[in-house]
């Protein structure tokens, strides 16, 4: 165990509980806005205040063997090793990365000695803002800003004071050059690593000031991912490649209801098959248990259960559609209220309505989701690809019976997580901590491809009902949105944060708080309840309201005879950034000028997790209803870029993500029972779909957001947009069907 | 006991013969660089080469490669060396990386048969694997790129 490790261990968990410091599910616009000031108050007080102290009083104590861990964050080697201990995890967007970059940018070690840990469950290592450990709502960058230039600093602060008490010159003679500290005068140098020992004996500063942007050097380059070179040689550890000695693996029958029981278990031929261990009842299903993985899983096909279906068993989506659609006829709880949307809308020149539909999405991570879990009477370990390491620690401790201290999560590298591993109720965690159990040695439980697809916690299925009205020169002056669609936040840990007077912050995302300047406007909502576990899917709520928001946008532009683009330029007058992001994919995507006969042109922007984003498609159907996406223009402001070239790849990732989501996925329900199976049922965009995609980022000295998320919610509707634009034909429910574009493609050529 | 050679070594295993190789390697082998995604042959994440060909190995039992070669992402080189890798990382095309494995096992068939393939041969050779993170473009621009590399290796 490391020296950190210990430390950490020893400062036990005092506020392991997802809601210790109240500050969780802050995901509110409100609470965004405050974002900064909020992250930059709790970095100041409660880190420095609360952790280096004894961070530095265990190193003061040491012997000087051990390296130099001036915080939590940063570690120096005598052999010039330098560990950034990275307390979000890695799951494609870059932060084994980023976090390394904000650190040394003030650290200013030899970039080609950094190497990355992924950080133990500390208190030491939670959010800035929302109070635990954690990874989602694409706020690492914002959130850490500030906290690991500070890291860096103040190891930077201590290496420097440390070769100046050596030298016997102020501090202030001395610079910092590539791991080095330099003293010009006297052409003295010594490496970070020669210091480690001095510098650990050192109280850390309290004052500690950052550099001026303008003397960045890292910050804002295109630096070459750090795991990349695992990722190309097959040594990046994943969960699922988490072996250890004496492990089984394991499979779980789950009900094919959500809400099932097993009533009855006959495991007899299951148990012939070579190497099964154990075949049990758990909560979550039936748990089987193995020397390996395939008879794991063939055993599972002969065991024979009994279900009971419980309360979910005639569970339809083609019902709910209905449902949805009836129950958005009449308005919800108040989420914005704007001026007088009825009078408008009642004395408006011309009316125009729509209803829009998405279905239930699963993330379906490329890596389906596993857990390693080591269960001994006294301690438990588990290793798995975790967004949630607080409250999967805290939610494993209580399966396992033993306070949380007893508990050590190894976060490895995820496979993807799109929200799918920041599970609020720790499923995958706590199933694992229970088939442990049952397997009475170290178990490796997969779920496979199927399980994954069936598992539940979907982005939610949301109708969107909308009435528009246009006054005698068609600009909009009444806008009404009614969404329907199951909480997200509702019977969580967030409850009491997310939700206020019936409103859920992540239902209406994207639509209380659009950027349009609508002088009478009404968002309200209904949050019905339904057996289908559902979850945060990249970009929440915006992957509902960034569709049906700019695709009814589309409408009333093109009712009211408008450009799509000049009446959002003329609507966004008072938002300088969105405005300059629209100007800048209108002028990269040629917007006006002529294209190849049978294209069409959309556009949408959206604006999410303070980011701004504008897209313009292209795109062209064929007689068959098939669409084809040629070229995906993008424009983002994102604030302060890090690493210009992961902004891009964000983007990029995002928009094929979104692609998926407009043309592809959807997930099913009759009889209670997932119609869904694997990717010939759930199929994703191929490299053969893939469209050319340029991104165009907006030069900024604001403070950075997040990208992760933002360019998703803005794909479909600049596709339909798009589509409406080649073949007249309004698409207002996702996936986007060849049979509602066939006739439409036929009717227009 | 089944033989064959993975990586170029030979190896023994006891497991069913009607075992998919891609738990043969990970499981009892250790190998883990070769991923599940699918159990299908649907994803492309389990793709290996047998005799220099790509094979999804999540449906090809233990059986099938009997005494023959079986090669691994972890046997494409030992230093990085290889066109596909170094163009991979020039070009950063991982981001979760869980699928390029596989991604990176089809591309080295493809340019092996093709040294200089264009971009409807990429689609035709790489629409099996499946990327959920979206890196195609830079796949695209990373097997283009690895072909000049080893071009450039093949001329000097």
């Amino acid at each position: 165990m490391s020296r950190v490790d210990r430390v950490l261990e020893a400062s036990a968990d005092s506020q392991t509980g997802p809601l210790a410091t109240g500050t969780v599910g802050k995901s509110s616009r409100v609470a965004r806005r405050d974002f900064l000031k909020t992250a930059s108050a709790i970095t100041g007080a409660f880190w420095i205040s609360a952790y280096v102290p004894e961070l530095a009083a265990f190193s003061a104590q040491d012997t000087g063997k051990t390296p130099f861990a001036p915080n939590a964050f940063v570690r120096i080697a005598p052999d010039e090793t330098v560990t950034v201990i990275a307390n979000h995890s890695e799951m494609g967007q870059g932060v084994y990365t980023s976090i390394p970059m904000l650190i040394n940018e003030e650290l200013e070690a030899d970039w080609s000695k950094i190497k990355v840990e992924a950080a133990p469950v500390d208190p030491a290592y939670n959010h800035t803002v929302y109070g635990v450990q954690m990874t989602g709502g694409s706020s690492t960058t914002p959130s850490e800003w500030e906290r690991l230039r500070k890291m860096g600093a103040m190891a930077r602060l201590m290496l420097v004071s440390a070769a100046a008490e050596k030298w016997n010159v102020p501090a202030s003679s001395c610079h910092v050059e590539n791991g080095f500290v330099v003293h010009s005068d006297s052409k003295r140098r010594a490496s970070y690593g020669s210091l480690a020992v001095a510098a650990s004996q050192l109280k850390p500063p309290t004052d500690i000031p950052l550099k001026d942007p303008k003397q960045f050097t890292l910050v804002g380059k295109s630096k070459r991912r750090l795991d990349t070179p695992s990722k190309v040689n097959g040594t990046a550890q994943f969960g699922l490649d988490v072996r250890l000695p004496g492990m089984l693996y394991a499979v779980v029958a789950r009900p094919p209801v959500f809400g099932g029981k097993a009533k009855s278990v006959d495991a007899t031929e299951a148990l012939k098959i070579p190497g099964v261990r154990a075949i049990e009842q758990i909560p979550s299903g039936v748990a089987i248990v193995a020397e390996r993985f395939w008879p794991a899983k063939q055993a599972r096909e002969k065991v024979k259960i009994t279900w009971d279906d419980g309360p979910n068993a005639s569970l339809s989506t083609t019902q709910m559609l209905a449902d949805f659609s009836r129950q958005s006829a009449s308005p919800g709880n108040l989420a914005k209220k704007v001026g007088d949307p009825a009078s408008a809308l009642s004395g408006a020149a011309k009316t125009i309505t729509a209803e829009y539909d998405v279905p239930y999405l699963a993330h379906c991570m490329m890596e389906p989701l596993n857990c390693v879990v080591d269960l001994r009477s006294d301690s438990c370990e588990l290793w798995t690809g975790s967004q949630f390491e607080t409250i999967d620690r805290a939610n494993a401790a209580k399966t396992a019976g033993l306070p949380p201290e007893k508990v050590k999560l190894n976060t490895t590298l995820l496979g993807g997580g799109f929200g799918r591993r920041a599970n609020p109720a720790s499923d995958f965690v706590i199933e694992a901590v229970n088939v442990a159990k049952v397997a009475k040695a170290p178990v490796k439980v997969v779920w496979t491809r199927e399980d994954d697809l069936a598992g539940g916690w979907y982005r939610p299925m949301w109708h969107d009902r909308f009435a528009a009205g246009l006054d005698a020169e068609g600009n909009p002056v009444a806008w009404t949105h009614t969404i329907v669609g199951q909480s997200i936040l509702a019977g969580t840990p967030f409850e009491q944060f997310g939700i206020k007077n019936g409103v859920d912050s992540a239902s209406v995302e994207g639509a209380a708080d659009i950027l349009y300047g609508i002088p009478n406007l009404q968002v309200d909502l209904h949050s019905p309840t339904i057996g289908v576990p559902v979850q945060w899917w990249r970009s929440v709520g915006h992957s509902h309201t960034g569709f049906s928001v700019e695709g009814f946008f589309d409408e009333v532009a093109h009712a009211g005879g408008k450009d799509p683009y000049e009446l959002r330029r003329k609507l966004l007058a008072n938002q300088p950034r969105m405005s300059a992001v629209l100007q800048l994919v209108g002028e990269k995507s040629g917007w006006g000028k002529p294209l190849p006969a049978g294209r069409g042109r959309g556009i949408a922007t959206h604006f999410s997790f303070e980011t701004y984003v504008a897209q313009v498609i292209e795109a062209s159907v064929d007689k068959d209803g098939a669409v084809h996406v040629h070229r995906v223009v993008c424009a983002v402001d994102c604030g302060r870029v890090i690493n210009p070239d992961i902004v891009k790849a964000q983007m990029e990732g995002g928009i094929v993500f979104g692609l998926t989501a407009a043309l592809k996925t959807e997930i099913t329900l009759e009889n209670g029972r997932v119609q869904q199976h694997n990717f010939y049922d759930y199929p994703m965009l191929r490299m053969n779909e893939s469209p050319e995609i340029e991104v165009h980022i907006v030069p900024s000295e604001n403070a950075p957001t997040g990208v992760g998320e933002p360019s998703v919610p803005p794909v479909a509707p600049a596709l339909t947009n798009a589509i409406f634009a080649a073949t007249g034909k309004r698409v207002r429910r996702l996936p986007i069907r060849a049979s509602d574009l066939a006739a439409a493609s036929e009717a227009k050529s | 006991m089944t033989s064959f050679f993975l990586n170029g070594k030979p190896v023994n295993v006891d497991d069913d013969p009607s075992t998919p190789l891609l738990w043969v390697i990970r499981d009892s082998l250790g190998l883990t660089g070769t991923k599940f995604g699918c159990g299908m042959a649907l994803c492309g994440a389990c793709t290996v080469h047998l005799q220099g060909q790509a094979i999804r190995s999540c449906v090809a039992p233990l059986s099938r490669v009997a005494g023959k070669h079986v090669t691994t992402i972890e046997g494409l080189s030992n230093d990085l060396s290889h066109p596909l890798q170094r163009a991979w990382i020039e070009i950063d095309v991982p981001q979760c990386g869980y699928c390029q494995s596989g991604q990176i096992m089809s591309a080295a068939v493809l340019l092996h048969e093709n040294p200089k393939p264009t971009d409807q041969d990429i689609d035709e050779a790489m629409s099996g694997n499946i990327c959920r993170c979206g890196t195609y473009p830079r796949i695209r621009r990373a097997i283009h790129r690895a072909a000049e590399l080893a071009a450039e290796k093949r001329a000097s």
